[in-house]
């Protein structure tokens, strides 16, 4: 290095220099892969949601698969269907945004998740006579370390459930993690959210095996061992959604036909 | 042995950038959880400790030394930035789970060191073979550490289950505590601890000696 490196003139070349060649090669980098980073996301939400429903088969590509769903937009207050407020209409960005977002009271808040947007986007899988099949819903809600994002996903009746899966989450390997154990996940299928005509979710986990004969054993899944308060989020989570701050009016909507 | 030689296979063992020179400690902990992005980060890091020291060195006689560490820190971290949004474009699942860590690639010591420790002082083609041993030398590290923690904290690897888990109907009960940070922190003990009995010229002096104990003769 010699030491006319170390003039003011060039010093200030030298970093004009490297931050226009380094600004030009990450732009050029984000720009021209954007597209596929885009596409990815979409893919990924995509499987998720046929996770839920029980629908994914590795041996169809996702897109294919995907066509058999129709996605929805429900306003939660009212319970009825309503446009994409925006286009790309993300809930996850409007829970925040003054406009398409609200802030939660503590005591409505079960949830934890402090913010709700107005409207969430549902996914129908429809039969050919166009009745409703199955009833996919983003849910979200905090666990021990981090908020579990999933999608729980309903039978025509409005009632039984065909799967929860959660796409995002952080909870501590091997005991909370465990809501990712296909065996966990398959204790779901067949279990009913709400006791008969109410709409306040019966729906909890318990401690220990749910032996089929007990009565309300349909209300009832096994807790995650070791992971109380992880199965307790998921259980405030679930009756947060299902309750009337969640899709309550509009699944008592869609069961009178009326959303 | 060649120069070539000793730049790129050195730090693999005799000069490990994380059993000797115990640099960039904290990402082995976070990304060994499994194999499969214990690799992926080795790779990264490997690529850019190698480019970075590759256009280090190519313009070591341009830079003014008062902004050294600022010239070398704009490109590792457009470097990082674009490993970053590959990984995004093209290993998106990959890149879900190291979430962050990719981006701290930034603050991994290795990356820094190496281009001021040696980039500054040699010529671009011996810097990128450098760079490339080094982050070999890290990649090591960081599979031992994987495989060990895959293997007996959820019986499998690269995903693919070796000892069936109770969970799943098998016969072995994973251990908790290697799937969370801090067992890396015993593994890479013990891999360091292993290395320098085998090579005990890497043992280091002891700065300070206990002096003996003069109080107890008066009793």
């Amino acid at each position: 290095m010699s030491s006319n490196n170390d003039t003011i003139g060039k010093t200030l070349t030298v970093t004009i220099l490297l931050c226009v060649i380094c600004s030009v090669v990450v732009s050029a980098a984000a720009v021209m892969l954007k597209p596929k980073q885009v596409a990815n996301k979409d893919l990924d939400r995509k499987s998720n949601i046929l996770a839920a429903a029980g629908i994914a088969d590795p041996s169809k590509s996702v897109d294919e698969l995907f066509k058999q769903i129709t996605t929805r937009y429900v306003d939660l207050d009212s319970g009825k269907f309503v446009e994409a407020p925006v286009a790309n209409y993300d809930a996850r960005k409007a829970a925040k945004d003054p406009q398409l977002g609200e802030k939660l009271g503590r005591s409505e808040d079960i949830a934890s998740i402090k913010y709700q947007a107005k409207v969430m986007p549902v996914y129908l899988v429809e039969s050919g006579d166009g009745s409703i099949e199955k009833v996919i819903l983003p849910v979200h809600g905090y666990g021990l370390w981090s908020t579990l994002y999933g999608f729980l996903a309903l039978e025509g009746d409005l009632n039984t459930v065909v799967g929860l899966g959660f796409y995002s989450h952080a909870e501590t390997p091997g005991l909370g993690g465990e809501v990712d154990n296909p065996l966990w996940k398959a204790l779901w299928p067949g279990k009913k959210v709400y006791a008969d005509d109410t709409s306040d979710p019966e729906i909890h986990l318990v401690k220990g095996s749910v032996d089929p004969s007990t009565p309300n054993a349909e209300y009832k899944v096994d807790a995650l061992s070791g992971a109380t308060l992880t199965s307790n989020g998921v259980t405030h989570l679930i009756q947060f959604w299902m309750g009337k701050n969640g899709y309550a009016p509009f699944l008592n909507n869609l069961r009178a036909g009326e959303a | 042995m060649s120069k070539t030689n000793e730049v790129l296979v050195g730090p693999i063992v005799k000069n490990n950038p994380i059993a000797l020179q115990i640099l960039g400690i904290c990402s082995a902990l976070a990304v060994t959880s499994n194999l499969k992005t214990a690799l992926v980060m080795g790779i990264a890091v490997s690529l850019v400790t190698a480019f970075s020291n590759l256009f280090i060195s190519a313009i070591r006689n341009q830079i003014p030394g008062n902004i050294r560490i600022i010239v070398q820190m704009t490109i590792i971290a457009s470097l990082v930035i674009v490993v970053d949004q590959i990984l995004k474009a093209f290993a998106y699942e990959i890149s879900k789970q190291l979430s962050v860590f990719v981006g701290l690639i930034i603050t991994n010591c290795i990356v820094m060191g190496r281009a001021e420790a040696f980039a500054m002082k040699n010529p671009p083609g011996i810097s990128f073979l450098d760079g490339i041993g080094n982050g070999l030398g890290y990649s090591l590290v960081l599979m031992f550490v994987g495989t060990i923690r895959e293997l007996f904290g959820s019986g499998s690897l690269f995903g693919i289950e070796i000892l069936p888990l109770i969970n799943n109907g098998g016969w072995y009960q994973g251990n908790g505590l290697l799937l969370l940070p801090p067992s890396a922190f015993f593994i890479i003990g013990m891999f360091i601890w292993i290395i320098r009995s085998w090579k005990p010229e890497q043992v280091e002096k002891p700065e300070y000696v206990l002096a003996s104990n003069t109080k107890g003769a008066e009793h």
